[in-house]
């Protein structure tokens, strides 16, 4: 099995909009980091592209892929080789080839330009990212069967979960705004990759202000070691759900 | 000043002169007298006592003579958890190298370490204070210099500790180069004149690293605070002067760089806030000159309530902060002008340093979380950001003229 | 070898094979025979499991193929239209399907020669014309000496003298005593291959019989003429 995913990420990495990617990231970040002499400025600029760009690229490219695979599963299927092992192989080619381009993209120049700690939490946030919405893109695959309503789908989920779902919790605060809904609101921005990506690179740059009123949540509840934890769990979920879902419905469907 | 450069003509003159007719007393093992208390018996005005290294547990030791004490090797005197250690109640007393420690509690009598009661012309210098209740605290006070103390306490709740410096009704006095730590305000000051608290450090407080009220004329030089649980309160008073001082770290809610209470005619320049929840918060502050000072890394740079007037915002740094300037209400009554803010985006095309438009330091999104803190939960969302950019354009929630109209492109080099 | 049990599929409401019962055994060539869309090619994925049975079963060697995938060594598949991962050179693919297939014996370089796969080895499946990726699905199905082949339309897409070495290399495994499954439209090519005949019909197996048989009934001796008239036959009687 150790093959295919070789095999399959040597095929990705080699793709031009993979190289277009890692090149389009470097420019970005490079670009921030060495024409701004203001380094949390570099980094709220950074953090538009992984809570934005990097889930977009991540979901249609990993999309697409799947579906320009569609005769390659099946020859794969009609060797000796497990269901499972294929779709493990093309979830972890996916994920490692785009990963690879995120890190070279903008893990080495964060690394190089901002404090390690706040580096590791902004490159552990897009790996994440990047992993979740590879695991998006192999789920609207094998529910559409129709290129072209996968692609829909998933770019519909990410538009959904980048940018309409806090538009509608503003719009549920802004509603509620008289009842104690704070841990409604924190549950409801948990349960969003982005958003919990969002806020774990926000407790490194805006620290302080977040030790303000709401520093008890905040603290609490995504702050401390637990919190790490809880959210990274919570991430986790997002990766595995949409896979083994993805896989059960593989493991049935006709080639 | 003046007055001040007088006094202490007279104290020099005064001890010089008893100097030549006094004699020297002696306390230690294997020394003429073997307790403090022995030898201030002994002493008469103008003499020095000199104390050797040991541990003297004497009980409340009260100096009401004109007289000098020197520790030799920080001689250690010990409150027992039961008494005020060091009590000086008589004019021109010089008090140098002792370390005193372990004062007791009390819930009605603020116990101290070295306590002045109605005395002037006093030196309180190169001390070394440990646990202590309320470590200085000068009672009626003129004329006196506190000097290179370090003054250290353990307090973890802010009813069983008292202050570091605890300053009531006194006049010119002088708080230089001080470090204090762990005590329920660093420095405390209630009906304080003309005096100035320079150079000193004050860190880790329970409450405030320096905590004012009604003392006019004064003035904070060169002082760092770093670390208290609510920063530095300056509260109900006029003609304050704040140069070069560093306000750091300051985290939490309700936790300030400066919080600044009916306060009017103040001068707040040179100083470095970095790293604090409000960096620097203005209620019912009037003409107070906010100049030359940097803002960094801040969640809020200034917090100007409405009831704020004629104070005038120039020269400074805003770097890094979340959000530069919040305030509660429409009305504009202070003026912004010529200073560097880092979410500026304009441009200078005329190239006179300024860029061309104005800037608009009020985000939106402060306004909304004044009234709903958890949206914090949202902030730098696309979302949010939209509204952000959207409100700079066409502002409708904060009030249009809330503006810098020469913002610098530049930082200064501050 | 291969034996069907009541095999039925359904995609949806539309049923493409129902209750198929077959029993293909080793030595044989058989020709999978129908009109467009009768059920041939999903009859053929169900054998290699890439379809699942809506009811039915398959038995390979005697054991059920359901959750097994280990059978699937003994059979050399040569799809209808092969398509390989586009910046893979030739070489790249043959060596990543012996990677998966762990072949352990030696491999059947015949056809690897005859269509002169080495000259073109270096180029990648994406620069290949349909043609010639079908000569390397035909590589591949031969490569490893399987004991059941099954080719989909092998002849489509080739160029006569391309579809001779590979009539003449499918004799020579069916010499050998191995089972062949071939499906096929263009019956003349292959005519002469043949052992056995399954003729499929709007998902159902018409008859399956020897070629002796077929000629006999008949009294043709091709097998297009054959089939024509026993279908006339079946429906008159």
């Amino acid at each position: 099995m150790k093959g295919i995913t070789t095999f399959i990420i040597k095929d990705i990495l080699k793709n031009r909009i993979v190289i277009l990617y890692t090149l389009i990231l470097c420019g970005f970040s490079w670009s921030i980091f060495s024409l701004e002499d203001n380094v949390s400025k570099g980094i709220l600029s950074l953090l538009n592209i992984i809570l934005l760009i990097v889930p977009l690229v991540s979901v249609i490219f990993a999309n697409i892929y799947m579906y320009n695979s569609t005769e390659f599963i099946e020859l794969l299927v009609s060797q000796p080789v497990k269901r499972s092992s294929i779709w493990y192989a093309m979830f972890t080619g996916l994920a490692v080839a785009l990963n690879a381009a995120f890190l070279i993209g903008i893990g080495i120049p964060v690394l190089l330009f901002i404090h390690p700690l706040t580096a590791l939490v902004v490159i552990l946030a897009g790996v994440l990212l990047t992993t979740i919405f590879v695991s998006v893109a192999m789920l609207c695959f094998i529910l559409m069967r129709d290129k072209a309503k996968g692609i829909g789908l998933s770019i519909m989920l990410w538009l959904f979960l980048s940018l309409m779902y806090d538009g509608l919790v503003l719009f549920f605060m802004f509603q509620f705004a008289d009842y104690p809904i704070e841990k409604i609101m924190v549950l409801l921005t948990a349960i969003n990759p982005v958003d919990l990506a969002r806020i774990q690179v926000l407790l490194q740059i805006d620290v302080a202000a977040l030790m303000g009123y709401t520093g008890a949540i905040f603290k609490k509840l995504f702050g401390t070691q637990t919190g790490y934890f809880t959210s990274f769990i919570f991430m986790l979920v997002w990766i595995v759900v949409p896979y083994f879902f993805s896989l059960r419905l593989f493991k049935n469907k006709d080639l | 000043m003046k007055d001040l450069t007088y006094h202490f003509l007279v104290l020099f003159f005064v001890l010089t002169h008893t100097v030549v007719l006094a004699k020297n007393i002696h306390v230690g093992p294997g020394k003429e007298n073997r307790s403090i208390r022995a030898a201030l018996l002994l002493a008469k005005d103008g003499d020095t006592i000199f104390v050797y290294h040991s541990l003297y547990k004497e009980g409340n030791i009260i100096i009401n003579k004109k007289i000098t004490m020197i520790g030799v090797d920080y001689p250690v005197i010990d409150g027992d958890k039961k008494f005020e250690v060091v009590s000086i109640k008589s004019d021109n007393v010089i008090f140098r190298g002792f370390q005193v420690q372990n004062s007791g509690y009390g819930s009605l009598n603020d116990l101290g370490g070295i306590k002045v009661y109605d005395a002037g012309n006093i030196i309180i210098e190169n001390n070394i204070l440990e646990n202590n209740f309320f470590s200085i605290y000068i009672n009626f006070g003129k004329n006196i210099l506190i000097k290179n103390n370090k003054i250290r306490a353990y307090g973890i709740e802010e009813q069983q500790i008292g202050n570091g410096i605890h300053c009531w009704k006194s006049d010119s006095l002088q708080i230089i180069g001080n470090h204090i730590q762990g005590h329920r305000d660093g420095i405390y000051f209630e009906f304080v004149t003309h005096s100035i608290i320079w150079r000193n450090v004050s860190r880790f407080n329970i409450r405030y690293g320096l905590h004012f009220m009604f003392s006019n004329d004064d003035a904070y030089i060169n002082n760092v605070f770093d670390g208290n649980g609510a920063g530095v309160a300056v509260m109900y008073t006029k003609k304050v002067t704040m140069y070069n001082n560093t306000f750091k770290n300051s985290t939490g809610d309700a936790s300030y760089g400066i919080l600044l209470k009916e306060i009017s005619d103040a001068e707040i320049v040179g100083n470095r806030f970095l790293s604090n929840t409000s960096a620097l918060f203005l209620e019912g502050a009037n003409r107070i000159m906010i100049k030359k000072n940097v803002f960094s890394n801040n969640g809020w740079g200034l917090k100007i309530q409405a009831n704020c007037m004629e104070n005038v915002i120039s020269q400074n740094n805003f770097i890094g902060n979340t959000f530069d300037v919040s305030t509660n209400g429409s009305l504009v009554l202070n003026k912004f002008d010529k200073n560097y803010w880092d979410k500026y985006e304009g441009y200078d095309l005329d190239k006179d340093m300024y860029g061309d438009i104005p800037f608009h330091p009020l985000n939106v999104y402060s306004f909304i979380i004044e009234n709903n803190p958890i949206a914090m939960l949202l902030f730098r969302s696309f979302m949010v950001t939209l509204l952000e950019k959207t409100e700079k354009l066409i502002p409708s929630i904060t009030p249009e003229d809330f503006r810098d109209d020469h913002p610098l492109l530049k930082a200064y080099s501050l | 070898m291969i034996e069907i049990n009541n095999l039925t599929k359904k995609f949806g409401k539309t049923t493409a094979l129902r209750k198929v019962n077959l029993t293909l055994t080793s030595g044989t060539c058989v020709g999978l025979i129908g009109p467009n869309a009768c059920g041939k090619t999903t009859l053929i994925k169900n054998i290699l499991s890439m379809v699942v049975p809506t009811e039915g079963e398959i038995f390979f060697d005697g054991k059920n193929i359901h959750g097994d995938v280990f059978y699937k060594n003994n059979i050399g598949y040569m799809p209808q239209i092969g398509r390989y991962p586009e910046n893979m050179s030739v070489r790249q693919v043959l060596q990543m399907i012996k990677n998966i297939r762990n072949h352990q014996g030696t491999e059947d370089k015949e056809l690897y020669e005859a269509f002169e796969m080495e000259k073109i080895a270096d180029k990648k499946m994406r620069t290949l014309s349909g043609g010639t990726t079908q000569k390397v699905s035909a590589t591949l199905a031969f490569l490893f000496d399987p004991p059941v082949l099954i080719l989909d339309e092998p002849t489509a897409g080739l160029d006569p003298i391309a579809s001779e070495i590979l009539r003449v290399k499918i004799i020579k495994e069916r010499e050998k005593g191995k089972l062949i499954l071939i499906t096929s439209h263009l019956l003349s090519e292959l005519d002469d291959l043949l052992t056995n005949i399954v003729f499929m019909q709007e998902s159902v197996v018409v008859f399956n019989k020897t070629m002796e048989d077929l000629f006999a009934e008949t009294g043709e001796n091709r097998v297009s003429r054959a089939i024509h008239k026993l279908l006339k036959t079946e429906v008159l009687s």
